[in-house]
Parts: structure tokens; C-alpha cells; sequence
């Protein structure tokens, strides 16, 4: 009988770095479905090749060596697909797969692969289509279009390094208010109409220019932060901060600013604090962390939005709160156990079984001395020189 | 009822639910037959290892003193069989460094009654004679870290004592000698609870057990009601939520006093002192009788094992001799690990005996050896769940990191490595796999080894 010899622990549990991903991927995929009935046949050949482009992108820097990781662990396939949630719908398919290979290529592989990234590539890749199709990427086509099932909005088919059609000459032959394809936060910044709540929080009434359902998109952060795969204080804490920040400029004049629910449910506000901010390794692993990091991104966002020249905060916000993660986290360790204030009183805390000292000992005598540790000392903190 | 538990409050922060897997919890403890030869291995526990005070060639009884030692951070030994003693020399050790042995050969055909020990009355010795009492016993702690159980019962002088806590979570998976215990040697153990409390001068005695073994604590509380008021002072018995590492002394008295013991302190400061539920019930039933520990109860278990069980096992005895009479034999088994699966450690070979810290043998079939532990070792994604595990509130996430890059410096003094007590929960949540513990355990011995360098440099 041979056997091995290994260093305990001798078991482990079932939760890979697989299964988190493939996890991640399931709670997306009614999104993506919801989008896709929002949008027609647009929305997913969008879907599509971003995921593809990120996924040959994520396979050639996997194969020459330059990153950790493969494209079996589904990481890249979590790219792909939140990049496309975050485009419009309408998003030219060429400049879609040129976002999904940057999103991976400087997002993702010029960092050393899955762990190693600084940024979330998915905004990495959001932020270069920003800046480089910026006609494109604010130019928003109506949900629930008669016939989008069968026909593309000509803007999907333009041709690789292409400018696309002009959307509103489009809009204005089948008859639509061009409006209606303004985000509900761009008509409130350059227009101050506001968008009502049920509309907002469903995404269901027609010739919006809105993204996926925000109720939807809780839902599934819902099951994630369940199933633990999320963790829930992320966005707990950038809804609590974002939505604060927004209620007191609200008290401070109801007429310039919008209410704290508009703020909290327009736009990508939602499906950033479920599922960009919460990408693992680009937020802290402390506790504390991540409510600092949380509350950073709630903050900036509603200061972006509503000092800026730019309709939406979230993406420059995460990306500024994932560049400050590393001192975040440095400067929020947890404390040991043992070394807490309530340890170094010597109080109990409440809800304890038993009481610390029995009632027929007096606390004197109780009060004993701690004595040395007598097999492995401390180390001095300070080591006296002589 | 779990629902309930987590509204009275939590018994410790984090920690972790490994399945349970008690597969013997319900089976009563029984009894190995004695192996052809024993192996008893001198350095069992921490402190010098006592001298043997037998020759080869000789006869020795069941129970006899066969090693005695003048340190007294160490304990003497006693014969676990009547036989002859074959070899006194190198055997090969648990963790594969041969070690001094002394090796008997069983008598064929003696009756195996311990013959040596005079029945001892110490109702109204003194604490020290109580103390001498138990040294002569070997007696060291039955959970598995060996710790000699008369050095552990003596309080320091500056320190006073008022409670008792009996360890009885055995949060290990698979592991229920301690369970079967408690059930079974009750009233062996309120009498070594009694003894305990004597030596300590504790006012109070409290049995912490897991609620997952509700039957232990009703057989306490059973024998309680039989033995009548303990003139010592108050026992209880008292149910935990279920949690591991429950069974580590700073987590079972947070989990009963929510009290956090100062870090690098010990339960004396205080003043409770921690003693496992086995080593107690030993205690009672060897102390009256005037005997040496010469055999304990094993939980001999896992998916490799054909009849798993918990079973008296002569000390000494053989893992090849356990295992054939315990069914490993036929299958196909990949791993043999002493104690439990999250701390335990694996048999260097099967020629290794059982000694004083071996609480279970657990033999893990190939197969689940291969899925949990050949998965891909990716690098750390951050996901937290390490830092959401530590019951030491550590960052193993960055510590981890710190280990791949070597910064064991950097580890010992921002990171609070020092108090990491090696329970195995970051390695055992981490979903990429990666070693945390094990490269813990590497820096934690280069930073010891480093430390005792600097002395002697200084002296």
C-alpha cells in the first residue's frame, strides 16, 4: 500500500475559482435574456462578439505566455459580457470586438492575467471606447422597438473602421421622437426632465434608452451575495453612500438636483455596485476596506454626475476606487484576535454564555496577573540596545 | 435551532463548517486486540524525552515504568504490554525522522492485566502530592497536542485560577473519540474533573461541547445527577454552536465567556485553565487506581476504512496492525493521517505506532485525496473568503503573497503571523487552491529558526 504524504488541511471545499466564474456567468445570463427583449437582434450580436472578442483575446495572451489563467476558468467570459451590458445596445459590432480585445489586452493580460489586474478590465475596456468612439458610445437606441427582432439598427453594421450611420436621421425615418434615445440621466443633465421611478426600477415602458432592468440586476446580486460568490457589503455600501450624497444635496435644493432615487437608479449606477465594483480582485479583501471602497464610489458618482460635463460617474468612480484599493487595504487590516480593545480591557462582550468570573470570587481575586508566555516568548517590540 | 443560535450571538467570529463526516458517532467504543510488538517512542511531547530505564532482554508487566524523566516539562513512560523488551534503539517516527524507541514483544499468552499500579486514596492530599500524583501517571494531553497534563494543571504562582473549561467540541471532522467518551466514561470524567479542579483550586468546572453531540451532554448531566454536589465546586455541561476550530482553547472560552484572551497570553491569565474531555476521563480512571497511561481511544475512520470505529488502542501499536484489523487493507488507500483532516498529519509510513497525541487515524480513499487536492493552483483572485474565515482575524489573503515573495519578515511583524495557530481554514475555504497554511507553517519555522539564531548571536 503506498500512500502520501501532504501538509495538513487534508480537505477542501467544493468552491473553485471555477465555480465562482461559472456562477457569476449563470446570475448574468437573465440580464443579458432581458436585455436582448429589450433590444432585438442588435443587443445580441452585440453580446456576442464582445464575449468572442474578449475570449480570443483572453486565448492568444493565455497562449504566448503573457497571462495567467485560461479562458476555461469563464473570467473573460464575465468581461465579455458585462462590457456589453454596459454599451448600448446599438454599439457597432467592429468597435465592440476592438473594446472587448483592449478590455483584455491592457485590462487583464498586460498585468499578469486573472489576480493580477489593478482595474476591472471590463470598464478598462468601457473607458478606451469611451474615449475613442465617443459619437458612438452616446448615442442610445429606443427599447422596444417595433421589429427589433428581425432587423439591426444600421448603427451595429457599420463597417470596421467605419463611422457609423447617423441613429436620429434613422429614428426620424421610422417616425420616433429622437429624444427617446437620450439615457434617462443625459435628458435630466442636459434637458432636466426626469424619468418616473417605476420606469426606472423595471426598464419595461417603451422608447427608453435605458440598460438592463435595475430590479433584475438586484435580484441576481441577490442570489450571488446568497450563494456568497459576492460579497454583499459592496454594494450595500456604495447604494448607502451614493444614495445619501444624493439625498442631502437633494434637502439642501430640491430644484437643482434630482431626488436620491433618481440617482440611485438611473443609469449603470446598479449594475456597477453589483457587478463591476464587486469584481474580487480589483476591490479589498478587508472588511472594513470594502466599505471605505464602497462609500468612495458612491460618492464620487453622484460628484461626477452632477458636477461634470459627462451624464454618468460610475465607470471614472470604480476605476478611481480600484486605483486606490492597495492603500485602502493597507490601511484597514483587520485586527487580531487578542488584540482588540475589548481584549485589551478584559471586558466580555455581551450575550455570553457565563459570566467571566464567578459571582463567589471577589474581582480582586480574580484579578490576576498575566505571567509571562513561558515556551515562546514574545518578541520585544522595541529590543533594548546596549 | 441554528436560526436560534445565531440570534443568542455568535460563539467566535469566522471560522468555517467543514461536513461533519462522524461516521463512528454512534458506535460504541471497543476494544483493539494487542498487536504482536510495540514501538514506544520516547519524545512524545514537548521537553526532553525521558530515559529508558529498561534493558533489552528484560521482562516487563502491563503498566510497568519503562522510561522516567527528571524534566518537568516531560513525562515517563509505562509498558503497554506485558512481553520482553526486544529493541531499545532508532524506529522510524511520525513525522519520518527515525527517533529513539523502545520496541516489546508481546507475551503470547499473558492475560494483558495491568498488574502494577496500587489502588491510591487522595481525597486529602495536598495540591503538589495531587501533581506528583498525576506526573507519575504520563499523562499529557489527549487532543493531540501532547502537552503534559501535570504541567498544564500547575498554575504559576502570580496567577490564581477560578474556572475549569473541559474541552469537549472535538470540532475536527470525522473525529468522535471524544464524543464516545463523554458518552460512555462519564462518571471517569466528572471524577477527573474533580481532580483537575483540586490541582487548579478552580471554583468551577464547565464542560464546552458542541451541539452536534447533544447525547454527550446529556450523560454529563446524567452522571452529575448521580455523583451529587462535587465539594470542589460547580460542573456544568454546556452546548456551543457547532463551529471549527471551535476546539482551539481561545475560541471555546470566547465561544463560553466572550472573552478574547490578550494575544500571545495563555487561558492562565484569565485565570481559566483548558483541558481536553479525553485526557480528563484517562485522568479519572487511571489517578484512583494508581496506574499509567498505557492505552487511550482512537477513532480509526474515513472513506478508506472498512470497519471504522472508535477503539482502545494499546500505545505502540502499529498503523500497519490497526489498519488490517480495522479493514484498509482491501481498498485502494492513498492517504493515512494521524488526528483529524484539518490538522492532522500524515503518516510518514505505516510502521509508525500510536502514541499519547493520536486521537483518530483517518484514511482517506485515492480518489477524494485526488479531487480536492490535485485541483489547479490558480493565483490569488482576492475574494476574501480567507480573510472571512481566519478565527485570528488575519489577512491570510496578503500574507499569502507576502509568503510567495518570501517577505517572512514583513509577515512577523505587519502581518501578525506569530498568532496564526495553523487551524487550516484559509487553506481549506481558498477556491484557487492555493497552500496558505502550509507556506505559513514554512515562515512561521525560518522566522523561529532566524529568532534562535539572533539569540545565540547576542549571548
Amino acid at each position: 500500500m503506498a500512500i502520501e504524504i501532504r501538509s495538513a488541511p487534508h480537505i477542501k471545499t467544493p468552491v473553485s475559482v471555477e465555480t465562482i466564474m461559472r456562477h457569476v456567468v449563470w446570475s448574468l445570463l437573465p440580464i443579458c435574456a432581458f436585455f436582448v427583449y429589450q433590444y432585438g437582434l442588435s443587443a445580441l450580436a452585440s453580446i456576442l462578439v464582445v464575449t468572442g472578442s474578449c475570449l480570443a483575446a483572453e486565448r492568444l495572451f493565455a497562449a504566448t505566455g503573457t497571462q495567467s489563467g485560461d479562458i476555461r476558468d469563464w473570467s473573460a467570459v464575465i468581461t465579455g459580457l458585462l462590457l456589453a451590458l454596459s454599451l448600448p445596445p446599438a454599439f457597432p459590432l467592429w468597435m465592440g470586438a476592438v473594446a472587448g480585445f483592449v478590455a483584455i489586452a491592457l485590462g487583464k493580460a498586460l498585468f499578469g492575467g486573472i489576480g493580477f489586474n489593478v482595474f476591472n478590465p471590463a470598464l478598462v475596456g468601457r473607458a478606451f471606447a469611451q474615449a475613442a468612439f465617443p459619437q458612438a458610445i452616446a448615442s442610445y437606441s429606443p427599447s422596444f422597438l417595433p421589429g427589433r427582432f428581425t432587423e439591426f439598427v444600421p448603427t451595429s453594421l457599420a463597417w470596421p473602421l467605419m463611422q457609423p450611420a447617423d441613429l436620429m436621421l434613422w429614428l426620424k425615418d421610422k417616425q420616433l421622437d429622437a429624444l427617446a434615445a437620450a439615457t434617462p440621466l443625459a435628458k435630466w443633465k442636459f434637458e432636466g426632465v426626469l424619468a418616473g421611478a417605476e420606469e426606472l426600477v423595471t426598464s419595461l415602458s417603451g422608447h427608453m434608452a435605458v440598460g438592463p432592468s435595475p430590479a433584475l440586476i438586484l435580484v441576481c446580486g441577490i442570489y450571488l451575495a446568497f450563494r456568497r460568490f459576492l460579497d454583499w457589503r459592496i454594494p450595500a455600501a456604495i447604494l448607502g453612500s451614493a444614495g445619501l450624497t444624493a439625498w442631502l444635496l437633494f434637502a439642501l435644493s430640491p430644484d437643482r438636483f434630482p431626488n436620491p432615487f433618481f440617482m440611485l437608479f438611473s443609469g449603470g449606477l446598479i449594475l456597477g455596485a453589483v457587478y463591476m465594483a464587486t469584481d474580487m480582485a480589483t476591490s479589498p479583501v478587508t472588511p472594513k476596506g470594502m466599505w471605505l471602497y464602497g462609500g468612495l464610489i458612491g460618492l464620487l458618482t453622484v460628484i461626477i454626475r452632477y458636477y461634470s460635463g459627462l451624464p454618468e460617474g460610475v465607470m471614472y468612480a470604480i476605476l478611481l476606487a480600484n486605483a486606490a484599493t492597495p492603500l485602502i487595504e493597507k490601511v484597514t487590516q483587520p485586527t487580531p484576535f487578542g488584540k482588540s480593545a475589548l481584549a485589551r480591557l478584559g471586558q466580555a462582550k455581551r450575550g455570553a454564555s457565563y459570566p467571566l468570573h464567578p459571582g463567589y470570587i471577589s474581582r480582586e481575586d480574580a484579578g490576576a496577573v498575566t505571567p509571562k508566555k513561558r515556551f515562546l516568548p514574545n518578541k520585544p517590540k522595541h529590543p533594548p540596545k546596549e | 435551532m441554528k436560526l436560534l443560535s445565531y440570534f443568542r450571538g455568535e460563539a467566535f467570529q469566522r471560522g468555517v463548517h467543514p461536513p461533519s463526516c462522524k461516521l463512528t458517532a454512534d458506535t460504541k467504543i471497543r476494544r483493539l486486540p494487542f498487536p504482536p510488538q510495540v514501538i514506544v517512542p520516547l519524545s512524545q511531547h514537548i521537553g526532553k524525552p525521558p530515559r529508558p530505564v529498561v534493558k533489552v532482554g528484560q521482562e516487563v508487566v502491563r503498566g510497568q515504568p519503562i522510561a522516567r524523566t527528571d524534566d518537568w516539562l516531560s513525562v515517563p513512560h509505562h509498558a503497554p504490554v506485558t512481553g520482553v523488551v526486544e529493541f531499545v534503539g532508532l524506529r522510524p517516527g511520525m513525522r519520518g525522522p527515525w527517533i529513539d524507541s523502545i520496541v516489546i514483544r508481546a507475551h503470547p499468552g499473558a492475560t494483558q492485566e495491568d498488574l502494577w499500579g496500587q489502588p491510591q486514596d487522595l481525597s486529602d492530599t495536598t495540591r503538589d502530592a495531587l501533581l506528583q500524583a498525576i506526573w507519575d501517571t504520563g499523562m499529557v494531553g489527549l487532543g493531540g497536542a501532547a502537552f503534559p497534563t501535570h504541567a498544564k494543571l500547575t498554575v504559576p504562582k502570580q496567577a490564581k485560577v477560578h474556572t475549569l473549561v473541559v474541552n469537549g467540541c472535538e470540532c475536527e471532522p470525522y473525529l468522535t473519540c471524544d464524543h464516545r467518551v463523554m458518552v460512555e466514561q462519564a462518571d471517569a470524567l466528572i471524577v477527573g474533573i474533580r481532580y483537575a479542579m483540586r490541582a487548579t483550586g478552580a471554583v468551577r468546572a464547565i464542560v464546552g461541547i458542541e451541539d452536534n453531540k447533544p447525547d454527550a451532554a446529556a450523560a454529563i448531566g446524567a452522571a452529575l445527577q448521580r455523583s451529587g454536589p462535587a465539594p470542589e465546586g460547580d460542573i456544568h455541561a454546556e452546548l456551543v454552536p457547532t463551529k471549527y476550530p471551535q476546539g482551539s482553547e481561545k475560541m471555546l472560552i470566547m465561544a463560553l465567556f466572550g472573552v478574547e484572551i490578550p494575544a500571545g497570553g495563555l487561558p492562565v491569565s484569565i485565570g481559566m485553565v483548558v483541558n481536553n474531555v479525553g485526557t480528563l476521563a484517562a485522568l479519572g480512571q487511571l489517578l484512583p487506581r494508581g496506574r499509567g497511561l498505557t492505552e487511550r481511544v482512537v477513532t480509526i475512520t474515513g472513506p478508506g476504512v472498512a470497519r471504522p470505529g472508535d477503539y482502545i488502542v494499546p500505545l505502540g501499536t502499529p498503523l500497519r496492525f490497526i489498519l488490517d484489523y480495522a479493514g484498509a487493507k482491501d481498498v485502494e488507500a492513498r492517504q493515512v493521517i494521524l488526528g483529524g483532516p484539518m490538522m492532522g498529519q500524515a503518516a510518514a509510513s505505516l510502521n509508525v505506532p500510536v502514541t499519547k497525541g493520536i486521537s483518530g487515524v483517518l484514511v482517506l480513499r485515492g480518489d477524494e485525496a485526488m479531487r480536492h487536492e490535485d485541483r489547479k493552483i490558480y493565483p490569488c483572485i482576492k475574494c476574501a473568503e480567507c480573510v472571512e474565515s481566519c478565527p485570528m482575524g488575519l489577512n491570510p489573503s496578503t500574507l499569502g503573497m507576502l509568503a510567495a515573495k518570501r517577505e517572512y519578515d514583513l509577515m512577523g511583524e505587519r502581518y501578525h503571523l506569530g498568532e496564526c495557530f495553523e487551524c487550516g481554514c484559509c487553506s481549506y475555504v481558498c477556491p484557487a487552491n492555493i497552500p496558505l497554511v502550509q507556506q505559513f507553517r514554512v515562515a512561521k519555522q525560518i522566522l523561529r529558526e532566524k529568532a534562535a539564531a539572533e539569540k545565540a548571536t547576542a549571548k
